[in-house]
């Protein structure tokens, strides 16, 4: 192997850790929406992503089967599946802030961590409610999603470098659902509304808003955008379980703090960020040790960045410098 | 004498007298468990009545249990957890010290180890109580005292345990080489003595608490929920080293884990327990396994009263008020002339020692040193403990870690078994054939959803924990 | 409030088991929750299949014979802790486990202390059997027998040059990697990587490495579930180098996630294909009909490991008259146990593993479980 090999591999490795970097940044703002809201780091939310996967499949599934209603337009397939994976996934947050978090934030509790010990619970229970319902529904929970020629297709671009069609398909729903949420954020009453609940809950409550629809709108939004991801994620990675939300969750909760917890661009600059620091780590750290440290060392050099940048800027990439509330 | 006196009495003496007649019949032990349940809810019962009560459940409570090792009642043993409750209670009501003290010893000295001759996995469950007790206890001082959200507490126990494991492991026989040997050439291939265990639970307090200083230098100069990904972070550092050390250097022998390790001697115990004659007890001199057990136990116990009588000496102590003052309010601590840094990583290191001495008697008690021990769903387990419990207190703690243990060693498994049993006898319940149950919904299946269900019951009923702390408790009244 | 209590009390009391002396209880150990829980409950469901069909001749001889599923969530506390629960119930005589060896080799010392008798029906790592107890056995093969029949075809029949070897960084993979890894080498081919890694979904970064190395065969040490989704994204980002695994890969749902990228892979297995094993044919067909999913290796090897169990009950009861045998008794039973299995000739060694196992090597030739054997490798445990 040459230095030559390395550099043409370089391309390759930059485009697979962008479409790494959207997925994460599609699941991170839901964590970094709900923290801004409630300041909860909503453990449950990677449950939130895989929800959305399985039941994107679901479509896959059922409108492929054979029996009753039939689509053959593998593009026409993934918009449903994403469109009932997010929805499912959105409503699935609704349900869970309703039932676990609002009871919790009624009772007025002091300590912050009691929520978090709540949403940890959810965590656990939604990972062996979908693996129940799966299993008796389809006697599996090992889910593979389909492969469609159409959506299998590779294309060659200049250096080197494949794509294949569901891979653009990624990039360009991701992009647009990030400018969707942007506009939503920043231009419309329902975004003005959000922000205000995030800054201050009470002034906001007296400014007539209602924190409780607020606040069930944003895990709705979270959640939907949690859920769209977990489609892409499986449409990308093949398989989906009930216990595969973990890992990407874990992930993309880093990045959320990367980019500056609570902050929408934040999330987006954090996901993509980590996406980069793991594929080309991932790549390159075992070339660059002769062996000795491999690609399992990957996390380990993201999670040393993260702190490295912490340590330079407590508030993360591009969170705003609030002081405290004293 | 009121009648809540005599309810009492009355009940405890039909229980009593009924466990007396038909051991072997856990409603018999149930009716006790109700009575040490109405002796601490009902009011005005006198504190004499109460003691004498508790001591004679007591009593009670061994006997039935060494004439029935396992008994069990649908998902729990009445008896074992009547014991457990006994203790509970008599520490937490206003009964007179000395009886405390007196229930206490014999409970955890006597019937405990009497009962775990005839029933071993009692002693298993102690000692799992027991270690992760000491985890919760320094979580406790880190997240409960400081307030410091740590997600990745496991490293510290990791550390631990492999301090000892890659020096004390090894063959006698040389058929394995100890692991330091693998790294270190000149070291003797059947490793340390285990003896040196005592010496190595000294030297994984040290090696922890760097460790905690390590982590805690670059992460406590971040403030709340970043604290909590950097710890996260930092704790799967550590896992991941522990699993990937087997090369360049062997160091951890990574996946594949450290075994055997070795165990102290224990020839004066059983001499001891010779000389008390507990092979009576026993039926026949104690094996080594069983020898062992108590061991372990007694170790474990020891660990944890040192870690309670340091933890309570700490959090009235100026650190420990420092720390209650960083928790409530960080800005008004430091104009008050707490030095932030220092302070937090006093808590960090205190915390993580306690869990590396933990670490070491687990690699002996275990014989087995493996990353899968360590990772993130077991910090927040730990985590789970703390808060269960009731943070910053130290009675919470130890509860909080002995229900979650029991509840996953224990009472879910038992749960599903019994459920499994009805399958299999095809048992009809309300018109529903259990033989039915399709093998989907396995009981054993789902005993992660059943203690993530409690953990969200727990936290919309009970936030402020099982035992909450006395400050916070205080606090609560005035409001 | 007494009410309530007397509700829940006479409830209670409905529950109550009673307790019969002529039970036999044989357990099952593997995670049934987790993410490994796929193939711990296809080593469930193969000893249950096993025990179910031997319900009948056990209570010809008086016997109520059951099964206790246990979970140990493919932790290691999890599993010494489930040992230590288990091994208080006097009824119960065998034990068929552990999915992992992390797991086997310490819960395996709590089954030694009642010299109860355990059949691994996975746990390939050497050390479970080296350690030379007398209760724990293996159906499986060993790593470091497995790994060097793979490297010979590798390297001798298919004259691979160029290896890239992964595993899983558990105790399995990375014993059958290392195995395959040095053999390979004895025999003259290049490893050009040797990396492990954790990752479930997303493998990329070996990827890259593989368009960077150009290796001409990719090993993998590890599961079908992580093997597939490696092998199918290979083949997406046009990785042509031939793929090889372990008995991990041998399962129906690796074909399934793989589809078509499936085609043209190798693994070996101790299990032999049913159209060898007329029984195994049998078996499959009953396990489909009674749990609804197709045979993965695993439930062939429990339930082989519960047939043995069974057989050394049977002989144990027969020694001891009919009555019910000692923990030991079964154990040494277990060591004597001669019969045809789904996986051939079963017999032990004096450390618990098969005398002579035949090793398959399989060829996917189409999509469709199982592949084509290619070769039949007959291999003894190495002697110690």
């Amino acid at each position: 192997m040459s230095l030559a090999d390395l550099w043409s591999i370089l391309p390759q490795t930059l485009l697979e850790g962008l479409l790494l970097g959207f997925v994460y940044a599609m699941i991170a703002l839901g964590y970094t929406m709900v923290y801004g809201v409630l300041e909860l780091i909503n453990f449950a939310h990677s449950e939130i992503f895989m929800i959305g996967g399985v039941a994107g499949l679901e479509v896959f599934r059922y409108l492929s089967n054979g029996k009753g209603l039939e689509v053959h337009n593998p593009f026409l397939l993934l918009f449903l599946a994403l469109v009932v994976g997010g929805g499912v996934a959105g409503l699935v947050a609704v349900l869970v802030e309703r039932l676990a978090y609002r009871p919790l934030r009624k009772r007025g509790t002091i300590n912050r961590l009691v929520p978090l010990i709540t949403a940890i619970g959810v965590s656990f229970l939604l990972q062996d409610l979908v693996r129940a319902i799966e299993a008796l529904w389809h006697n599996e929970f090992f889910l593979r999603y389909p492969t469609y020629p159409l959506l299998e297709k590779t294309f060659f671009l200049p250096l080197g470098m494949t794509i294949q069609t569901k891979a653009i398909l990624v990039i360009v729903i991701a992009v647009l659902m990030l400018l969707g949420l942007n506009y939503l954020v920043n231009h419309t009453k329902l975004g003005r509304a959000i922000r205000a609940v995030a800054q201050d809950m009470n002034t906001a409550a007296l400014m007539g808003i209602n924190p409780d629809a607020i606040i069930s709108r944003t895990f709705l939004i979270g959640g939907s955008l949690g859920g769209v991801a977990g489609v892409l994620f499986g449409l990308m990675y093949t398989v989906i379980s009930p216990y595969s939300g973990f890992l990407p969750g874990i992930k993309a909760f880093t990045a959320a703090v990367l980019g500056g917890i609570g902050n929408i661009p934040g999330a987006v600059l954090g996901g993509l960020v980590l996406g980069q620091l793991e594929t080309v780590g991932g790549t390159y750290l075992s070339f660059l040790t002769a062996g000795n440290f491999g690609s399992e060392y990957a996390s380990v050099l993201a999670f040393l960045t993260l702190i490295l940048i912490l340590l330079f800027r407590p508030q993360g990439l591009l969170g705003q410098n609030v002081g405290e509330k004293v | 004498m009121n009648t809540n006196a005599l309810v009492v009495v009355l009940v405890a003496a039909i229980g009593g007298a009924w466990s007396l007649l038909a051991p072997d019949n856990a409603l018999a032990s149930l009716l006790l468990l109700v009575a040490t349940g109405l002796a601490v809810t009902l009011r005005g019962v006198p504190r004499a009545v109460q003691s004498l009560t508790f001591v004679a459940l007591t009593f009670l409570f061994t006997l039935v249990l060494r004439r029935e090792p396992a008994l069990n009642l649908v998902f729990f043993n009445p008896a074992f957890y009547g014991l457990l409750a006994v203790l509970l209670s008599s520490l937490l009501q206003p009964i007179p010290r000395w009886i405390k003290l007196l229930l206490s010893v014999s409970i955890l000295f006597v019937s405990v180890p009497l009962v775990g001759f005839s029933n071993p996995f009692l002693f298993e469950l102690g000692i799992q109580v027991g270690i992760f007790a000491a985890l919760a206890l320094g979580l406790n001082v880190v997240v409960g005292l400081a307030g410091l959200l740590d997600l990745g507490f496991a490293a510290f126990f990791a550390i631990g345990a492999y301090t000892w494991g890659i020096f004390g492991s090894g063959d006698p026989d040389g058929k394995y080489q100890s692991q330091a040997s693998k790294f270190i050439h000149w070291f003797p291939v059947s490793g340390l003595d285990g003896n040196l265990l005592y010496l190595f639970i000294g030297i994984a307090i040290i090696t922890a608490a760097i460790t905690g200083v390590l982590i805690g230098l670059p992460a406590l100069r971040l403030r709340g929920d970043y604290l909590a990904i950097v710890t996260l972070g930092l704790g799967e550092v550590v896992r991941v080293l522990a699993n990937n050390l087997d090369h360049p250097l062997n160091i951890t022998n990574g996946p594949q884990g450290i075994t055997p390790v070795h165990r102290p001697s224990v020839d004066w115990l059983n001499s001891f327990t010779n000389f008390l004659g507990v092979e009576k007890v026993y039926g026949r001199p104690l094996d080594a396994a069983m020898t062992y057990n108590l061991f372990f136990y007694l170790l474990v116990l020891v660990v944890i009263g040192i870690v309670i009588i340091v933890n309570v000496r700490l959090s009235n102590s100026r650190f420990g008020r420092a720390w209650v003052a960083i928790r409530e309010d960080e800005v008004a601590a430091k104009t008050m002339g707490i030095p932030l840094l220092w302070t937090k990583l006093l808590a960090f290191a205190t915390g993580a020692a306690f869990s590396g001495t933990m670490g070491a008697v687990y690699a002996a008690k275990q014989t087995f040193v493996n990353p899968e021990s360590f990772t993130l769903v077991q910090s927040i387990f730990f985590l789970a403990m703390v808060i269960l419990g009731g943070m910053g207190s130290i009675g919470g703690a130890v509860v909080g870690a002995a229900a979650v243990t029991l509840l996953n060693l224990d009472i879910l498994k038992n749960l599903s078994d019994y459920l499994n049993d009805m399958r299999q006898a095809g048992v009809t319940f309300l018109g529903y054939n259990f033989a039915n149950l399709p093998s989907q919904l396995e009981p054993a299946k789902y005993e992660r959803l059943v203690f993530g269900l409690i953990l969200i019951l727990m936290m919309i009923f009970r936030p402020e924990g099982l035992i909450p702390e006395k400050r916070h408790r205080l606090e609560l009244e005035k409001e | 409030m007494r009410k309530t209590l007397l509700v829940v009390i006479g409830m209670l009391a409905l529950g109550i088991a009673s307790a019969q002396s002529n039970v036999i209880k044989i357990a099952t150990v593997s995670p049934l929750s987790g993410g490994q829980a796929v193939l711990g409950e296809a080593i469930k469901l193969g000893a249950q299949l096993a025990i179910e069909e031997a319900q009948a001749k056990f209570k010809a001889m008086g016997f109520d014979l059951q099964l206790t599923p246990q979970d140990d969530q493919a932790t290691p506390d999890v599993g010494v802790a489930v040992a230590k629960r288990i091994v208080n119930d006097p009824d119960l005589l065998g034990v068929v486990g552990h999915l992992n060896s992390g797991v086997a080799i310490p819960s395996s010392e709590v089954y030694k202390e009642t010299n109860l008798a355990m059949v691994s029906p996975a746990n390939t790592n050497p050390r479970v059997t080296d350690r030379g107890y007398l209760n724990v056995n293996r159906i499986c093969g060993r790593d470091d027998v497995q790994g060097p029949v793979g490297a010979d075809y590798a390297v001798k029949t298919l004259k691979k040059k160029r290896l890239f070897v992964i595993h899983d960084k558990t105790a399995y993979g990375q014993g059958l990697a290392e195995a395959f890894a040095a053999r390979a080498k004895e025999l003259g081919s290049s490893v050009v990587a040797f990396v492990g890694t954790e990752e479930a979904s997303n493998f990329q970064p070996l990827i890259l490495q593989m368009r960077a190395l150009k290796p001409d065969l990719v090993y993998y040490g590890g599961i079908y579930d992580k093997g597939g989704v490696l092998l199918k994204q290979m083949r997406e980002r046009g990785v042509v180098a031939t793929f090889m695994g372990g008995d991990g890969l041998d399962s129906s749902d690796f074909v399934r996630i793989a589809g078509k990228a499936a085609i043209g892979s190798l693994y070996t297995s101790t299990a032999g294909p049913a159209d060898l094993f007329p029984k195994a044919a049998a078996f499959a067909k009953n396990y489909k009909a009674k749990f609804g999913k197709n045979v993965e290796s695993y439930s062939i090897y429990a339930y082989d490991a519960a047939n043995v169990l069974l057989s050394a009950l049977e002989a144990a009861i027969k020694a001891n008259g009919g009555k019910k045998p000692t923990r030991e008794a079964v154990s040494k039973a277990v060591r004597e146990v001669k019969m045809d299995g789904l996986t051939g000739r079963i017999e032990f060694d004096n450390k618990g593993d098969r005398t002579l196992s035949d090793y398959y090597v399989f060829y996917m030739k189409t999509d469709s479980y199982p592949g084509v054997v290619q070769k039949v490798i007959q291999f003894a445990p190495p002697k110690r």
